[in-house]
């Protein structure tokens, strides 16, 4: 090694450090780093050129292990995949089919509740339209027309006028007679019109029955309506139903985006509970410490006092949950649901009275925040030696007025919290569940995907490593070609057609 | 069943004990030294200022105590006025009121003192303040940091500071100082090496008051 080879390598070692020394005592010719690079380059060209068949054999063998891997891999989650779809379906089929039976149970209530009230008012109001009925016969008959009598003098007038032999006998006699008839007429008309008179008032009189019948139909009419409609929804419930029950897709997907809404819904509504957590939160958090300490820390940040005003807010939400699942309007707990209505009516009167003592302890401490903001803000104007503002007593104690009602309200509001909870917790499971599938779905496609590159790799792989030592094997060709000049030989090496041989079997 | 039981009831107990333990890590406790030598006894409305300022901000749990810098301060008599205040918001507020009062007697008749023992006054400080546990602890200096001490008051020697903050106030400019700033200079900078060497994790000189009194105590998040 020259002098100045050393030199250099002195250098080298004293500015780069370890790692340049260690590349420099790679140079066979350290002095000339083009040709020991050139003479290296030559010796790993000639021993990849050697160990060529056993490397594409583990490059082969590697990309397949991969692919077969991932091959595997993806089937399962596919399958998982599958498995979950179905499993979803039956959840949420059978949750469809129990909120759907839940829904026509109320329906006939409702259709039960209308048919029990009506039915009982039928025999009453058949009873009245039966009376109005008979007293309009009654008076229709009231109405008959009755004609006059006719006259016995008729047959007498007939007779006389026969008589053939004039004289003043016939005449006086008609004329008598006429005069009679005139009397006797206008008397007739007078009674026939005083007849007329009464039927027009009898029929006066009918006008209320008639009313009253026609708007005893109006009102059946009206129930009939209200029946009817209530018949085509559990129709249409019936209909949804046998869709679940039948398994249609159809059902399956309206159940789905039903879920997606209703969890879109829930969640807006809890957002809005939330707020109103936090302004209860803010109420009671600072009276809280006079009770508990303020001075006192969970952890680095969460002081005590903060958690308890916390756990009143969830103990006022829990104590609401219960008084909704004891007047069965939200179904998370079975076992509430399925006790004796006595032993619920209990848990309804509990829940309520916990809620409002509790309410009742979130007044007062709205009341107490009051007196220790004044109280604080008092101080600060002792300290900065500032004269109090002269207050007005009713503006001053409207916000506190405000506060201890909104503290009293807000338990009660949180309460109905429990609704959109329950919406939240059904929808959640089958959204959970839907996104689980899709996710499982798509990293299925993408291991195939991967798959599939790693079966291309291998062969990809090999091309380069043949690229790399394409000199040698270049010389390996002509070689052949002048063997093959000499005698008839195959074109391609031995080695090459059975490695092709066995990637088409793999 | 008994045994899940158990360990719950072990669970909730080391809660509380965390708790429990770490309610005077989270507190504050504030010592400050008022310097009544000389012309700086004059500044006693200053510093009554700053006093109603801590009073202010220090909240239900925190510690604090007012001490006069004097001829020979390492003496419990020197403090004015001490009080950690209660748990509960409403006494702690009653609490602040008694030592508003006490403090406003103070300064209306503060008597000056011969010399300035500020190293005295700050080991009673450190003293005091180590008894009340509290996790942050600062020492407010309302002084010019003019050391001057009496015959047979011996006062060279190292100090222990762990883990405290030192607040110089009011660090008022003396008429040498006017002369020469770097006697100022070197003063604050002779000081800020002795406290650090002492082991004090902070220095701070606040001499706008009307601006900056934020800078006396340090928020709980940013003290870890």
């Amino acid at each position: 090694m020259s002098l100045q080879t050393q030199q250099l390598n002195a250098a080298v070692s004293v500015k780069g450090g370890p790692v340049m020394s260690n590349w420099s005592a790679w140079l066979l010719w350290p002095d000339n780093v083009a040709l020991s690079v050139f003479a290296l380059g030559l010796l790993a060209m000639v021993f990849l050129y050697a160990a060529r068949k056993p490397m594409h054999g583990i490059i082969h063998s590697s990309c397949t292990l991969a692919a077969h891997g991932t091959r595997i891999v993806s089937r399962w989650m596919l399958r998982a995949a599958e498995g979950m779809q179905l499993r979803n379906q039956a959840v949420l089929l059978a949750h469809g089919q129990e909120s759907e039976a839940v829904r026509i149970d109320r329906e006939f209530e409702r259709v039960g509740n209308l048919i029990r009230k009506d039915l009982q008012e039928f025999p009453a109001l058949q009873r009245k339209m039966l009376e109005e009925a008979t007293h309009i016969e009654d008076d229709y008959r009231k109405c008959g027309t009755v004609p006059p009598p006719s006259p016995e003098w008729v047959a007498a007038l007939k007779s006389i006028a026969q008589i053939k032999s004039g004289g003043d006998i016939p005449r006086t006699l008609l004329e008598d007679i006429n005069r009679s008839i005139e009397k006797i007429h206008d008397k007739t008309i007078t009674e026939f019109r005083r007849s007329y008179e009464e039927r027009h008032k009898i029929l006066k009189g009918m006008q209320p029955s008639w009313r009253s019948v026609e708007k005893l139909i109006g009102e059946m009419d009206k129930k009939m309506v209200t029946l009817e409609t209530n018949t085509k929804q559990i129709d249409h419930h019936m209909h949804t139903l046998e869709a679940i029950r039948a398994k249609d897709s159809k059902a399956e997907h309206a159940l789905t985006v039903s879920s997606f809404v209703q969890l879109a819904i829930s969640a807006l509504v809890m957002l809005i509970a939330a707020g109103g957590t936090f302004i209860n939160y803010k109420l009671i958090a600072l009276p809280m410490s006079e009770m508990v300490g303020a001075s006192d820390y969970l952890t680095n940040s969460l002081k005590t006092s903060d958690v308890a005003a916390l756990v009143i807010i969830l103990m006022e939400a829990s104590m609401g949950l219960f008084l909704l699942e004891s007047l069965r309007i939200t179904q998370l707990f079975p076992r509430i649901a399925s006790m004796d209505d006595r032993m619920r009516r209990k848990l309804m009167i509990a829940s309520l009275v916990f809620l409002t003592i509790l309410a009742g302890i979130e007044s007062s401490l709205a009341f107490m925040r009051d007196m220790l903001i004044a109280d604080k803000t008092a101080l600060m104007r002792d300290l900065a030696s500032v004269r109090p503002a002269p207050s007005d007593g009713v503006l001053t104690s409207i916000p506190m007025i405000g506060q201890m009602v909104m503290g009293f309200v807000l338990p009660f509001a949180l309460a109905f919290v429990a609704i959109p909870f329950e919406g939240l917790v059904h929808s959640l499971r089958t959204v959970i569940g839907v996104g689980l599938v899709q996710g499982m779905r798509g990293l299925g496609v993408l291991l195939r995907i991967v798959c599939l590159l790693f079966k291309r790799s291998a062969t990809i792989l090999e091309l380069v490593y043949d690229i790399i030592i394409v000199v040698p094997l270049m010389v390996e060709r002509w070689a052949l070609a002048w063997r093959s000049n000499a005698s008839v030989a195959p074109s391609v090496a031995p080695d090459d057609i059975a490695l092709a041989k066995s990637r088409r079997a793999a | 069943m008994k045994k899940p039981l158990n360990i719950v009831i072990l669970l909730f107990s080391l809660m509380l004990l965390g708790a429990c333990g770490d309610s005077r890590m989270h507190s504050h406790g504030v010592y400050m030294l008022v310097d009544t030598s000389g012309t700086y006894a004059q500044e006693a409305n200053k510093a009554s200022k700053i006093i109603n300022y801590l009073l202010a901000t220090l909240n239900p749990g925190d510690s604090l105590a007012v001490a006069k810098v004097e001829s020979r301060s390492f003496t419990e008599k020197d403090i004015v006025a001490k009080v950690t205040f209660d748990k509960r918001p409403s006494q702690a507020t009653s609490q602040k009121r008694a030592f508003k009062d006490k403090i406003q007697t103070f300064t209306q008749a503060v008597k000056p003192s011969a010399y300035t023992d500020i190293t005295g006054a700050l080991i009673q400080g450190a003293e005091y303040l180590n008894e009340t546990k509290s996790g942050i602890k600062t020492i407010v200096i309302f002084s010019d940091m003019q050391e001057e001490l009496g015959k047979g008051t011996v006062r060279d020697f190292p100090i222990e500071l762990d883990g405290f903050r030192i607040v110089a106030l009011n660090v008022s400019k003396l008429r040498t100082d006017n002369a020469d700033p770097r006697l100022y200079l070197n003063r604050l900078a002779h000081w800020e090496a002795r406290v650090r060497k002492a082991g004090a994790t902070e220095w701070v000189v606040v001499n706008d008051l009307e601006n900056n009194l934020e800078s006396i105590l340090v928020t709980r998040g940013t003290n870890g």
